[in-house]
């Protein structure tokens, strides 16, 4: 094994980034599509973390405190949304919610 | 003081939403004193505003009152405000203080009418229109004036709409007036346009920075819509029918006040007209030769009209044209000074007429008036100095103005002022003329009021005629009969002795019993021999009695079919004579005599008896004697941008003042010697085709009735199809471009989510794309 560089934190950012776009394409449940963009998030806080270590810079971890707060008042607003849905009718899948079709 | 100027059109303003929402309420005659106090309000204030501008010096006394900024665009701004200076301060006295005579003399006239508060409501909005076109300080608003004046012109006019003629009479107002409109909004534009500015002092002020063809092309534009408003030829059409209207209108719209906004406008720019004169000097003087052409031509067509409201009329088109003559060439304070002149005694002429009118049971024919001036004494008299003001004698009003104008025409220079002038003159005798012949028709001579007219003689004479023939027709009916009566008993006894014979005969052959029964049947035969033969000699009597009765009524249809081709006219100034046939005149003349016409109310009397002082005194404004009596050119200075200089020599103006008067002179003597001593046969001047108007109105009727109308629905077509059709092509292009493009917003969620994926991918690959290259 090499050096650690910030490198393999990008890689690493870029897979969970990947799986997490995937799996909000590929899934209907609003619940895990939530989860997705989470893991999306969290990977491009891992990249800014990496890089602020790699290159010694403190804007990265700054920038990830506010990913964070956006995150987190994303998923209150999301959440609530989910649980309005679930009260209304039992289940959900995204594509029922298609009301606003032009 | 000047402050009360915002007085000035608000007090027409009060009045005429009081009238609006209480109106009906009020009724009669409440309505009337209301809004006859809020014009006099509104004059009282005109005048103070009037000492409070007298109290600036010179040239401070032009002064803009803003009431609020109206259009605010860009860099360019237009306020309501007031431009108070010695011009609009002259207009709204008089406008004010006419408009105030004329509602208390609506307040007779309208007497008992069902819209007798609607009346005075439009009476009250039509001053406010017309002091805001005065007091305006920009085009824009004077063009808001503009049109609320053409508005309440046309619902005034159409005031009796229920009579098919009357509403027409409003939209042809209506419409002739829109050519003239289209003018004035273009020059507004074009100053608009080019100048950046609409108020009067900024056009004025860079009138000499303009260039040529955009100062002659404001000044001709604005002329055009002069031409609709103030009745210039050819669009004039419209103010001879505006007479339809009640006579109180015809005075102040159509005679003093709303006509003259034409003339009012272009003084207003006569900074830019005498630009115009300076560099394009053809188009002032086509107005002026515009002006005096109109003068000339409606003064003709005055001569022949019966009317009496008619030929006040045409006379208020010819005296606009003098205006505008004196406008092209220069002499403003001339037309102003003939402008307030003639309101006053052109609203004189107006209400005396309306007096006259009222007093003969609303019969406008001049034919049938004649003597009324023992029956109306006020009237007579009031209107006799509204003639001599009119006619030019001095020293009456319009003397004095109109010998300014003369005198402008004959300055101006060349031929071609000689020639303007040598036009004006002969209008001039023209005018003396047929205002002398409605005077002499009117209030002198034989009251002609229960005389037959010429058209109901002719009817007698027809009926008498068919009398005759249907008398001579049913004797000679009556002839044939008995003739054949008599033929019948003719061959009746011949009959009837045939039969004696044969009874004699069988007589002889027969005996015995027999004898008595042929006796019998002789006896029998003989009496019917008899009867017959009696028979025979009655019909024959009353056969011969039928024809002779016959005879005579052919007889009697030959003398009167003789006697009506013989007939002649009456003789000149006599009335005309059903003679034999008289028994025949229709009822409607005998209707006629039973009507006793009356002089008018106080409230009708008094209006005339104030503008008929301000006829007699009113020159005292402007004596062209000494430069100290030039009171209103003094006045007027501030206003004018460049002051008009009369070169002629005090003797050449003596002498122009002499001609005019022997003109009028000339006008009058001929006059009284046609028609009040009938020397001379009235039909010489009175030709058809002046009373036809020289057949222009209805050449124009024909053509915009027939082919005009083919013309104007291809316009109306083209409109629709063409200019709507690229608005709507607009709005249903994008419609269906919206429509196809709508199914994008599928409403599944992760449709959206691949979208924007696949477009970060796509911005990726360009980002990396350009910074490799």
């Amino acid at each position: 094994m090499g050096e650690l560089t910030h490198n393999y934190y990008l890689v690493l950012g870029a897979v969970v980034f990947s799986i997490g776009a995937v799996g909000l394409l590929v899934r209907r449940n609003p619940l895990v599509m939530f989860m997705c963009v989470e893991l999306m998030l969290n990977a491009v806080n891992l990249t800014f973390v990496g890089l602020a270590w790699g290159l010694n810079d403190i804007g990265g971890q700054v920038a990830v405190f506010f990913v964070m707060v956006v995150a987190a008042a994303e998923v209150v607003v999301g959440l609530a949304i989910v649980v309005a849905i679930m009260r209304r009718r039992d289940g959900a899948t995204s594509d029922d919610l298609s009301a606003l079709r032009g | 003081m000047i402050d009360f100027v915002y007085l000035v059109p608000l007090l027409p303003l009060l009045g005429f939403t009081t009238l609006v929402l209480f109106g009906r309420r009020l009724g009669e005659p409440a309505a009337g004193w209301l809004a006859t106090a809020a014009i006099g309000g509104s004059f009282l204030s005109a005048v103070l505003t009037f000492f409070g501008l007298r109290s600036l010096e010179g040239e401070e006394r032009v002064v803009t009152k803003t009431l609020f900024e109206w259009v605010p665009v860009g860099d360019f701004s237009v306020d309501v405000a007031f431009l108070v200076d010695p011009l609009s301060v002259a207009m709204i006295l008089f406008v004010t203080g006419i408009g105030t005579l004329i509602h208390l003399y609506s307040i007779g006239y309208m007497h008992g009418d069902e819209n007798y508060s609607k009346f005075f409501l439009y009476l009250n909005l039509f001053t406010f229109s017309m002091l805001m076109l005065v007091l305006g300080n920009n085009l824009l608003l004077t063009f808001l004036g503009w049109e609320g004046v053409g508005a309440c012109s046309y619902f005034l006019i159409s005031f009796w709409f229920t009579d098919e003629a009357n509403a027409s009479a409003g939209k042809k107002a209506f419409v002739t007036n829109r050519v003239g409109d289209w003018g004035f909004m273009v020059a507004t534009f074009l100053a608009f346009a080019t100048v950046g500015s609409i108020d009067y002092l900024t056009l004025n002020g860079t009138a000499s920075q303009m260039s040529t063809p955009v100062v002659t092309g404001i000044v001709l534009l604005l002329f055009v819509g002069a031409m609709g408003k103030s009745a210039q030829f050819p669009l004039y059409l419209w103010l001879p029918d505006a007479m339809a209207g009640p006579t109180p209108v015809s005075a102040l719209i159509h005679a003093a006040t709303m006509v003259t906004s034409g003339v009012y406008l272009l003084t207003r720019v006569n900074g830019l007209l005498y630009e115009v004169t300076e560099r394009a000097g053809w188009a002032t003087n086509l107005i002026a030769w515009v002006g005096v052409g109109t003068a000339l031509f409606a003064a003709t067509i005055a001569v022949a009209q019966n009317d009496i409201k008619k030929v006040l009329a045409y006379s208020t088109v010819s005296q606009l044209g003098y205006m505008i003559l004196a406008v092209g060439v220069g002499a403003y304070v001339a037309a102003i000074f003939h402008m307030v002149m003639h309101a006053f005694f052109k609203a004189l002429l107006f209400l005396g007429s309306g007096s006259v009118i009222h007093g003969m049971d609303n019969d406008q024919d001049m034919r049938r008036y004649g003597g009324l001036q023992k029956l109306m004494p006020i009237t007579a008299g009031t209107f006799i100095i509204g003639w001599l003001a009119i006619a030019g004698v001095p020293p009456f009003a319009g003397f004095w103005s109109k010998d300014e104008i003369l005198l402008g025409a004959w300055d101006s220079g060349g031929l071609n002022g000689k020639a303007l002038w040598l036009v004006g003159l002969i209008t001039a005798l023209l005018t003396a003329f047929y205002m002398s012949r409605q005077v002499f028709m009117t209030f002198f001579g034989r009251y002609r009021y229960n005389d037959p007219d010429a058209s109901e003689v002719d009817e007698a004479w027809s009926a008498y005629l068919a009398d005759a023939e249907a008398t001579s027709v049913s004797a000679s009916a009556a002839a044939a009969e008995t003739a054949q009566a008599h033929t019948d008993a003719i061959a009746a006894h011949a009959e009837a002795s045939e039969a004696f014979s044969t009874a004699k005969i069988d007589a002889a052959t027969v005996s015995g019993d027999d004898e008595e029964s042929a006796k019998k049947a002789i006896e029998a035969a003989d009496r019917a021999l008899t009867s017959s033969a009696e028979a025979e000699v009655e019909t024959k009597e009353s056969s011969e009695a039928a024809s002779a009765a016959a005879t005579t009524a052919s007889v009697a249809l030959g003398d009167a079919q003789a006697a009506e081709s013989a007939r002649s006219g009456p003789a000149l100034g006599e009335p005309d004579d059903a003679g034999e046939a008289a028994s025949f005149l229709p009822e409607a003349v005998a209707a006629r005599a039973e009507h006793h016409p009356h002089e008018s109310p106080w409230h009708m009397t008094a209006p005339l008896v104030v503008l008929a002082g301000l006829s007699i005194v009113g020159g005292i404004l402007n004596l062209p004697f000494t430069k100290g009596l030039h009171f209103l050119e003094q006045w007027l200075e501030p206003a004018l941008a460049h002051e008009h200089v009369v070169n002629a020599s005090a003797a050449t103006k003596w002498i122009l003042a002499f001609v005019a008067i022997a003109a009028g002179a000339v006008g009058i003597l001929v006059a009284a010697q046609t028609y009040l001593q009938h020397r001379r046969d009235p039909a010489l001047v009175e030709r058809p085709i002046l009373a036809d108007a020289w057949g222009y109105d209805r050449v124009v009727s024909a053509f915009m009735g027939g082919p005009g109308t083919k013309l104007f629905d291809a316009i109306a077509w083209f409109d629709a199809t063409i200019i709507d059709g690229m608005v709507n092509g607009v709005a249903t292009t994008v419609r269906d471009g919206g429509s196809v493009v709508r199914r994008l917003q599928s409403g599944f969620v992760r449709s959206y989510a691949l979208g924007i994926s696949l477009g970060s991918v796509a911005l990726l690959v360009w980002f990396f794309v350009r910074t490799a290259a």
